[in-house]
């Protein structure tokens, strides 16, 4: 076939394209994991009882502040990286600036804080399933991010990978924030920050793989 | 700009203004890839149909809004840094240094063919997604008389279209 007969081929009876849709559908699969997490989290681990006990610490809103930001951030930057030639933008900066904050308040805590009392504050009770819990938590979420990323043209796929896992690990530990008693800052950076770099690696080994087109 | 005015029309249902946009984007996309692949001659026209293929494919992720000039040269180099991995994949396998190199098998009329031929990979394709992109698309039938004549019904035609067009850009990135 010459070029020009495939030229002829694609625009004969080329109809419409809704460009938005794409965007919507992108939101949708974010929403549909992020219920999915929230749906294991409950039924799998169960919302803490004494959940509203938390909402007058600061502590409390810190970290939900924490976990939301880097989901909006790991998911803008996700949809842009899965169009081609749109750079991230800010969402990086977003997610440093999150980072060194709460970095910031773990130094802080940790510093002024008694000798005996660092130890409690780095690993809580539940230091030794919070990472692995996040990650499972936040499988669904990468799936369906996943899968809407194939529905879209990622041009660099360990980005595009990277981005899907991040958003994926960061909604995960926030659905499992509501199940999770620890609220002091330098547990949060630690074991969330690994459970959401769990899935953020994953994505970046799985990008190239799955992602191509 | 005037490429992306045409392709904005195109996107918005006028066939026309796609048609001229895909051919004056071919001629960007053969110079683009001369360029690049001087030392390639006889892969260029394989891989502009490549690239027609993926920017028709894809083009419902361009956000009109934006300029076109990143988005097609986001997916030119993607499919070129991918057409050169395969093919340093399959030169490993294959003596690079082969009969098909000597000096006179080669000349400009050839160049301007591409040599894999997409009628024959739309041929492999299975009924449900061929006979739509051959009566749509080829012969120019409106999607209603596609469907009187296949027994399809008009989605099923369009889904069809789609999904054809999708396969057969898989069936030439698994080709090597």
């Amino acid at each position: 076939m010459k070029t020009e007969e495939l030229v002829s081929l694609l625009a004969t009876g080329a109809e419409a394209v809704e460009v938005r849709m794409q965007r919507r559908r992108f939101v949708l699969a974010l929403l549909a994991g992020t219920a999915a997490a929230l749906g294991l989290t409950a039924s799998w681990l169960g919302f803490r009882s004494n959940l509203p006990a938390d909402f007058p610490q600061p502590l409390f809103w810190y970290k939900e502040v924490f976990c939301v930001g880097l989901s909006a951030a790991g998911a803008v930057a996700a949809f842009r990286l899965g169009r081609p030639g749109s750079r991230p933008g800010r969402s990086g900066i977003v997610v440093a600036a999150l980072v060194c904050a709460m970095a910031l308040l773990a130094a802080l805590t940790l510093v002024t804080a008694d000798a005996d009392r660092r130890a409690v504050l780095l690993f809580g009770q539940t230091s030794k399933v919070c990472s692995i819990r996040i990650a499972l938590v936040s499988t669904p979420v990468l799936v369906g991010l996943f899968a809407a990323m194939k529905a879209l043209a990622p041009t660099r796929l360990r980005w595009a990978g990277a981005a899907s896992g991040f958003a994926a690990g960061s909604i995960g530990a926030l659905a499992y924030s509501l199940h999770c008693p620890e609220l002091a800052a330098p547990f949060v950076v630690l074991w969330y920050g690994l459970g959401i770099s769990i899935p953020t690696l994953l994505g970046v080994w799985m990008g190239p793989m799955l992602l191509r087109w | 700009m005037r490429l992306k005015g045409l392709f904005d029309g195109g996107l918005g249902g006028d066939a026309a203004a796609y048609h001229c946009f895909l051919k004056e984007l071919s001629s960007h996309l053969r110079a683009f890839l001369r360029r690049r692949l001087a030392y390639l001659p006889d892969d260029i026209e394989d891989l502009v149909q490549e690239l027609l293929l993926a920017i028709h494919n894809q083009r419902h992720t361009y956000d009109p809004a934006l300029p076109l000039t990143p988005w097609v040269h986001a997916i030119a180099r993607y499919k070129l840094v991918d057409f050169l991995r395969r093919r340093s994949r399959a030169e490993a396998l294959t003596d690079p240094l082969g009969d098909d190199d000597s000096l006179f098998a080669r000349s400009e009329a050839e160049a301007a063919d591409a040599r894999r031929d997409l009628a024959r990979l739309l041929a492999r394709l299975p009924d449900r997604q061929r006979l739509p992109i051959i009566h749509t698309k080829i012969e120019g039938l409106s999607v209603a008389q596609t469907a009187a004549l296949t027994g399809m019904s008009a989605s099923a035609i369009k889904v069809g279209v789609h999904r054809g067009l999708k396969a057969l850009a898989a069936m030439i990135r698994n080709e090597r």
